[in-house]
């Protein structure tokens, strides 16, 4: 080990870490929003309000259930469900007759709703912070690299990236449904002149895409204070980790991601008074070199 | 089987077919013949409810579908082979027809495989990169798996080599053998006299001629005319 640390500095690595915890945040939440824009075609700005909104449920249950470790498990299952069920009441009760419109009115339309969410929110949750306390199992810190702590937690949230990225790789790619969904994202018409009642297919795709926001919501609850507002930085950089990734390309939001999750903890590292600028530095020179996104994009 | 009448269709605001009727009945295989934007394409977007018709009724199997949505046509038993083949280009070819299965239908991917057999050596390559012929093949496989007892066939021969449209036609002689029946339209009438029985002649959105194969034959002033031929 003292072999690597003569290269690389043990707070260099644990930076590498903190960043990589922040993407798997940032990539469940960006999958979601890429799945839904590739499938269904709508750039959904209340994306980042369902995050807030799983992160607020996932206050409640946990709040609960005592502030314990059931409180935190079940807030993990139900917060998404959760969300999930909003957006079905949403879909099926205003999306499905907005399909055919061009996307300037679909973006207002979204934005619209994520107003009414955040009004929603301070009406329901109120304006105060709150916390959510991490369960018993993860709280504390392992020691890596020399002695350096990190957080438990955020091994937990490490590892959770890979079985939710591997989950909606079987998904898309070994499901009727994900096989249905990516003809569906080239040629809707053709879907349905084959027997597919689209309807449906866009009504799943939208739940789950909004699921994995509320997921992404529940995730982060434990690590930040849940508050009003987390939804506008969130939803931007979830469609800049989308546009610099290939749009409707859930590989393209991984590594969108990465880009943006380890810019922003390495940025600290360098030059810590402007960190939060190195991920923007990231996207455009990505724009420049390949303004379509990284990987191939399904629009 | 399928019952056409007076159908009105626009796309937008432009008049696209005037008072087109046609019929197909059972186990029949009839043409839409015309030239290129003649109308063809709309009448079979049409009956499958892609772009219904403003004016006019559309039966099928007794039944008025007139505005029906597509994919529930394709459970009453009609398929549809669109003439620019639209195969799922990101999908394999199984996968292609794996998702146009109707659980309700006595088709299935291995009476695919035995008909087309050709299909089985290319299960696992993507539906984008095979030759036009072989989307063909794919495109009509794919509306076969649906279980038609009507197929609408959108100038299968359009862009093929002259080898494989005979392949083609046996392989659609083959599917009037299984007791389908099919609306077939095409603009290489040759090709489709070897397939049909009767044909409706379209010309500027109107049918200009119908009759048997034979009455076809012998007027010279509508293939002179419409079809150029």
């Amino acid at each position: 080990m003292d072999f690597i640390y003569s290269f690389i500095s043990p707070g260099f690595l644990s930076q590498i870490l903190v960043g990589l915890s922040r993407t798997v945040i940032l990539f469940i939440v960006a999958s979601g929003l890429s799945l839904i824009l590739g499938v269904l075609r709508i750039p959904n700005v209340f994306h980042g309000s369902l995050y807030m909104i799983g992160a607020f449920m996932s206050y409640t249950i946990s709040v609960a259930f005592g502030g314990g470790d059931t409180g935190f498990w079940l807030a993990l299952i139900g917060a998404p469900i959760g969300v999930a069920l909003i957006s079905l009441v949403i879909e099926r009760g205003l999306f499905q007759y907005l399909y055919e419109r061009e996307h300037l009115m679909l973006i207002l339309f979204t934005f619209a709703i994520s107003l009414v969410f955040g009004d929603l929110v301070k009406l329901v949750w109120g304006a105060e912070y709150k916390s959510v306390p991490v369960p018993q199992v993860f709280q504390g810190f392992v020691s890596l690299f020399g002695g350096l702590p990190f957080p438990k937690y955020n091994t937990f949230l490490l590892f959770m990236g890979p079985v939710v990225a591997f989950a909606l790789w079987l998904l898309v790619t070994k499901t009727k449904m994900g096989k249905i969904s990516q003809a569906a994202a080239v040629d809707r018409e053709m879907v349905g002149a084959v027997g597919i009642n689209v309807s449906w297919v866009f009504a799943t795709v939208f739940v789950i895409g909004c699921l994995l926001a509320g997921l992404g919501g529940a995730l982060v609850a434990p690590t930040v204070s849940v508050t009003l507002g987390m939804d506008h930085s969130l939803i931007m950089e979830g469609f800049l980790i989308v546009i610099i990734g290939g749009l409707g390309n859930i590989w393209g939001a991984l590594l969108g991601a990465l880009i943006f999750g380890l810019t922003q903890s390495l940025g600290i590292l360098i030059w810590p008074q402007f960190g939060i600028v190195f991920p923007y530095c990231a996207v455009i020179v990505v724009l420049l070199i390949r303004p379509t996104g990284l990987l191939k994009s399904t629009w | 089987m399928l019952n056409v009448k007076n159908i009105h269709t626009y796309y937008g605001l432009s008049h696209i077919l005037f008072d087109v009727s046609l019929t197909v009945s059972e186990g029949e295989v009839v043409g839409l013949l015309g030239r290129n934007g003649a109308g063809k394409s709309t009448t079979m977007r049409s009956i499958m409810g892609l772009t219904p018709p403003k004016e006019g009724t559309i039966t099928f199997k007794g039944e008025d579908v007139t505005g029906k949505k597509p994919f529930l046509l394709v459970r009453d038993g009609m398929g549809y082979v669109p003439d620019d083949r639209r195969v799922f280009a990101d999908l394999t070819v199984d996968d292609n027809l794996e998702i146009a299965y109707q659980k309700s239908k006595e088709w299935n991917k291995e009476r695919i495989y035995t008909i087309f057999p050709a299909l089985t050596y290319m299960k696992t390559r993507r539906a984008g990169n095979l030759s036009g012929g072989e989307q063909q093949m794919l495109t009509i496989a794919r509306a076969l798996m649906n279980g038609p007892d009507l197929l609408l066939l959108d100038e299968p021969t359009e862009g093929l080599a002259p080898l494989i449209v005979r392949d083609l036609e046996e392989q659609i002689l083959k599917l009037k053998d299984a007791g389908i029946s099919i609306l077939l339209s095409e603009q290489n009438v040759r090709s489709a006299l070897r397939m049909i029985s009767r044909a409706y002649v379209i010309d500027e959105g109107a049918i200009r001629f119908s009759g048997t194969v034979a009455e076809l034959e012998a007027n010279e002033e509508v293939k002179k005319k419409y079809l150029m031929v």
